[in-house]
Formats: C-alpha cells, sequence, structure tokens
C-alpha cells in the first residue's frame, strides 16, 4: 500500500513542528521516496540518532512486508549555524 | 536475552566488519543491500556478510538489536555504523575511511577515493 508525500510529511511534522521537511517522490509510483528533515534538535547527534528519531516518527510504516512505505532515502542535519 | 540476540552479539563481535544484507556479497537480492556490499567489494574490505532471507529471526531481530527498521546494517567493532543512506554518505564524505582507519579494518583507499571520483 503506497503513502502520499503529504501523509510521509504530516507525521514527521508531528514529531518535528518546527523542521524544514523536503519529501520527494522518486519514481513517482508513491512507493519510492526520499526525505530531507533538517531540524534544531539534531544538534549534538550523529546521524543514527537523528534517523532513528525520524523512523520512529513513521511509526512503523517502514517495517518490511507490513510497512506501507517501500523505501525512503532519508537524509537529517542540524540547520547551518548562523554566524 | 534471547537466542537471537546473543547470536547477534557474537557474530558482531568476532568479526570486525558484518554487514546484515539481503542475499549474499556475491548476490545481494536487493538493491540498498547490493550498493553497500558492491563499495566493500570494491574497496576490498575482509566483511562477514549475513543473508537475512535466510533467517526470519534474524531478519526481524537485527531491526529489534539496532533499533533501526532497514536492512542493510552495517557493524564495525561491534558497533551498529548504519544503513545504505548513512553508509553512502560516509563513503563520500570519507567519514568511512577514516572509521575504517581508526578502527584498524584494511581497506583500499585508491579504491575509495575513485567512488568519489565517479560521483563526486
Amino acid at each position: 500500500m503506497a503513502m502520499t508525500a503529504q501523509e510521509i510529511e504530516d507525521l514527521i511534522r508531528a514529531e518535528f513542528p518546527d523542521a524544514d521537511i523536503t519529501i520527494k517522490d522518486l519514481r513517482g509510483d508513491g512507493n519510492h521516496y526520499a526525505a530531507e528533515v533538517v531540524d534544531a534538535s539534531f544538534q549534538g547527534k550523529n546521524r543514527v540518532q537523528q534517523q532513528r528519531s525520524v523512523y520512529a516518527a513513521l511509526k512503523g510504516k517502514m517495517d518490511g512486508a507490513h510497512g506501507e512505505l517501500h523505501a525512503l532515502a532519508l537524509t537529517t542535519k542540524a540547520p547551518e549555524a548562523k554566524i | 536475552m534471547s537466542d537471537t540476540k546473543v547470536q547477534i552479539e557474537e557474530t558482531i563481535k568476532s568479526n570486525s566488519v558484518v554487514l546484515y544484507m539481503k542475499g549474499t556479497k556475491e548476490m545481494p537480492q536487493c538493491g540498498f543491500s547490493s550498493r553497500i556490499a558492491g563499495v566493500l567489494n570494491y574497496m576490498d574490505v575482509d566483511y562477514k556478510d549475513i543473508n537475512v532471507l535466510a533467517d526470519d529471526a534474524i531478519r526481524q531481530g537485527i531491526k529489534d538489536f539496532a533499533d533501526w527498521p532497514t536492512i542493510p546494517q552495517l557493524y564495525v567493532n561491534g558497533e551498529f555504523v548504519g544503513g545504505c543512506d548513512i553508509i553512502t554518505e560516509m563513503t563520500l564524505s570519507g567519514e568511512l575511511d577514516a572509521l575504517f582507519s581508526e578502527s584498524n579494518v584494511a581497506f583500499n583507499k585508491d579504491a575509495a577515493d575513485k567512488i568519489r571520483e565517479a560521483n563526486g
């Protein structure tokens, strides 16, 4: 079962209300997405910790055979420091 | 502690580099696993491949172990390093080379540079 980019964004948004979130449907099939999440809460966390929290926000949608999302390429980072 | 967890801990402790993947290093069965196995093969890294498709307990167990919902998963010296996206980013940034150097894992630096040239 496919998901829309908006549904993915809404799930992430619920946990990261102030994040910059960019979702791309890579193949236009509702099944292969790339998401970039830029959020201040990622400061000081490594990529594994950052992406774990995004996966947690997706609440099991990534879970293999039962998951609705087949492929989500994740990029996470903290905002660039303002000088 | 479950048998699966014990088995995973033994595997990642007794091998410096372990890739939990779909398929084998010679014959990956998923594009994401194939990408990471391809990088390690090309960089001449000596690693152990664990085919999660061959064992349902490990397939679920490794996700619970790392608290990470996807395969592939790369472990170096017993530590979870990341999945497909993180390893790809680390390969291109040179962080993977640095990690292997720090961890005393032999790899072909020229091959790593070639990957970066081709994807720069």
